[in-house]
């Protein structure tokens, strides 16, 4: 991998070290090569904490124009993989690339102008002290894209395209409502036209009657400006909506990637099963259904030994006690599982 | 919430007074403002207090009927005027050396209102920003920054400044410039555990996604959003200004004679005490009712700040 950083120039270099065959279509627009995260808890003066690795030796690639999905229950590191694609932690190991150029090192001003993020708390995600047009305008002022006219052209125009009205820009947050709030995130993060957006479960947080239009704006923008997302979600049924492929995440670790497809078709992890068969259904009087899974969520600060899912999966043997299974292509369908019984 | 898009004149049609009119219907901005202060009855008198206080500073000169320095040994020990031997000329009666009580008494309001500002200002800003500091990063900063804060707590406020005073020499300045070096810790505290709540709000998330600058994050993204709390603080502290001015100012180690200090005043009476009461009186129940305002003020701005007290 070449060890130039992006910065604003970057743009018209050659890419080196790769062959000159590899074109721009073929690099992925985000590479994350063996991502990991470690945290340090308890630690004291004289005391060595213990570690939890939050994220542990994750790769993805993501096409560029394509929307990777990316499910996992609470806490299994998906926004702390988030934040490491925005740069706001450092990784513990691991590179992230963008336009195959290592993030590592690099400028962050440089970084925002390829990744935004939407968070999912659309109430804590907008300054309360700040207007609608100060704040999807505050990107342009932060960088020092045109003069104050051009910004707030520029702003009004974003807000026609998320499909805010245009008196919006004069209100507080608190004035919106929470779908509104949710459009001027992403008036905020597509202000500065990147290429990549990491959506952070961006509508758990909404009513299911908004969550629509919110997913509908989002895929219609992805059209309009090619844009690339990673979408993180815990919530499978949007995930079928949006997403070209998933990656499964459990403790830290992605344990089935395919497309939306084989997932959602074949899934050959018995995590990615229980969690497919965990979606609740509308259809009254099924009631929630049972998954198989118990509920002894395993500490994340010392995980179990061989597959970290065995204490959970239905189908464990003594091999994935002892061994961990590697993520591989097994059936050279170009898609991956860390499973031994796949 | 409130919502501003319910046009305001809708509110003309409501008749004032009438539950329908307040349930339904959205007075003018102007007037919502005005009935959150006013609802809160500790607020209201908080502000009607201080308001007439600060007027009362500002226009001195014109509303005193003496000369607050002129001495009159021959109208020494007045007494005021409901007393039997009182009279108009000097309504509050006058001190030990012929000055009228009435005229430093208002002519006090300015110190007291000064040293409560100043210092409050002082204070904040040096307590503001090591707590900001400390709740931002957390940490080690927060560490030392929490070492200091502890450190501050340990001094008893009243002994350092009398100590220091006495080496310095007590005069207006040097008490302003003492109060205000040791009076951050509220503030710190206060600051610093708001602070790490906003840390983690995801609009700071933003602003550091977009490679905005440290400052701009913290003056611009946290302060605003921590300021009704501090504000709260604020007061808090100038009434504590005063009260320690005054305390200072009566140990004889704060504002020094001949200017009207309330403190002083007090302290100047205190050998009349007995027979003479109204002289130690009528300073303390200005300064009394001076604190007692600002912290009803400080008590309703916080129950109005608070998430529960927002209509």
């Amino acid at each position: 991998m070449n060890a130039q950083p992006i910065t604003e120039v970057a743009e018209s270099r050659p890419l080196p070290s790769d062959s000159a065959s590899v074109s721009r279509a073929v690099t992925p627009a985000l590479e994350l090569c063996g991502l990991s995260k470690t945290f340090t808890l308890g630690g004291g003066l004289f005391k060595r904490g213990r570690t939890l690795g939050a994220v542990s030796n994750v790769s993805l690639r993501i096409p560029r124009g394509q929307v990777m999905g990316l499910v996992g229950e609470s806490g299994c590191g998906k926004s702390t993989l988030a934040k490491m694609l925005l740069g706001l932690t450092t990784p513990s190991d691991g590179d992230v690339l963008v336009d195959g150029r290592p993030v590592r090192g690099a400028d962050q001003k440089a970084l925002a102008r390829h990744i935004q993020p939407i968070f999912q708390d659309p109430y804590s995600s907008l300054n309360p002290r700040k207007r609608i047009a100060q704040i999807v305008g505050l990107p342009l002022r932060v960088h020092g894209i045109g003069t104050p006219r051009e910004q707030a052209a520029h702003v009004a125009e974003t807000l026609d395209v998320v499909g805010l009205p245009r008196r919006a820009a004069e209100q507080f947050p608190g004035q919106l409502s929470g779908g509104q709030r949710q459009r001027v995130a992403i008036a905020r993060a597509l202000v500065m036209r990147p290429d990549i957006v990491i959506c952070d479960e961006p509508t758990s947080a909404l009513d299911v009657s908004v969550q629509a239009q919110i997913l509908n704006l989002l895929l219609d923008l992805k059209a309009e400006f090619g844009l690339t997302y990673l979408f993180i979600s815990h919530d499978l049924a949007v995930v079928e909506h949006l997403v070209d492929r998933v990656a499964v995440m459990y403790l830290g670790r992605i344990v089935e990637e395919g497309t939306r497809e084989q997932i959602f078709g074949s899934p050959r992890h018995p995590y990615t099963r229980a969690l497919l068969d965990s979606a609740l259904t509308p259809e009254p009087g099924l009631g929630v259904p049972d998954i198989g899974l118990g509920d002894a969520t395993p500490d994340p600060s010392d995980p179990p030994a061989g597959c970290a899912f065995h204490p959970r999966c239905p189908k464990a043997q003594a091999t994935c006690r002892q061994q961990r299974p590697r993520l591989e292509d097994i059936r050279g369908d170009n898609a991956r599982v860390a499973c031994h019984l796949a | 919430m409130t919502t501003s898009s319910v046009s305001p004149t809708a509110s003309s049609a409501s008749t004032p007074g009438t539950g329908l009119g307040e349930i339904s219907l959205q007075p003018p901005a102007w007037s919502r403002v005005t009935r959150r202060l006013f609802g809160h009855r500790g607020l209201a008198i908080g502000l009607i207090v201080v308001g007439l206080a600060i007027l009362i500073a500002i226009f001195a000169p014109l509303l005193a009927p003496h000369d607050p320095y002129h001495q009159d040994i021959a109208n020494r020990m007045v007494p005021p005027v409901w007393h039997d031997e009182g009279s108009w000329e000097h309504v509050l009666g006058t001190d030990k050396l012929g000055r009228d009580t009435l005229s430093r008494l208002l002519f006090g309001t300015r110190i007291s209102l000064t040293i409560g500002l100043v210092v409050a200002l002082i204070s904040g800003v040096i307590g503001t920003t090591l707590g900001v500091l400390a709740g931002y990063f957390g940490g080690r900063v927060d560490a030392v920054i929490s070492y200091i804060i502890t450190t501050r707590l340990a001094m008893p406020v009243v002994l350092v400044a009398l100590a220091l005073a006495s080496l310095t020499g007590g005069s207006l300045t040097t008490v302003i410039l003492l109060l205000g070096l040791l009076l951050w810790d509220r503030f710190a505290v206060v600051s610093r555990s708001v602070t790490q709540q906003v840390r983690d709000a995801e609009y700071v998330f933003a602003a550091r996604t977009l490679g905005c600058s440290l400052p701009y994050i913290l003056l611009r993204e946290v302060l605003p959003n921590i300021a009704g709390s501090l504000i709260v603080v604020m007061t808090l502290e100038m009434a504590h200004a005063i009260l320690l001015e005054a305390t200072l100012s009566f140990l004889g180690m704060g504002v020094q004679p001949p200017l009207p200090s309330w403190g002083l005043m007090v302290a100047e009476g205190k050998a009349y005490m007995f027979f003479q009461p109204w002289v130690i009186a009528i300073p303390g129940i200005a300064l009394f009712v001076l604190v007692l305002a600002i912290n009803l003020l400080g008590d309703g701005l916080r129950d109005l700040n608070a998430p529960g007290g927002r209509n």
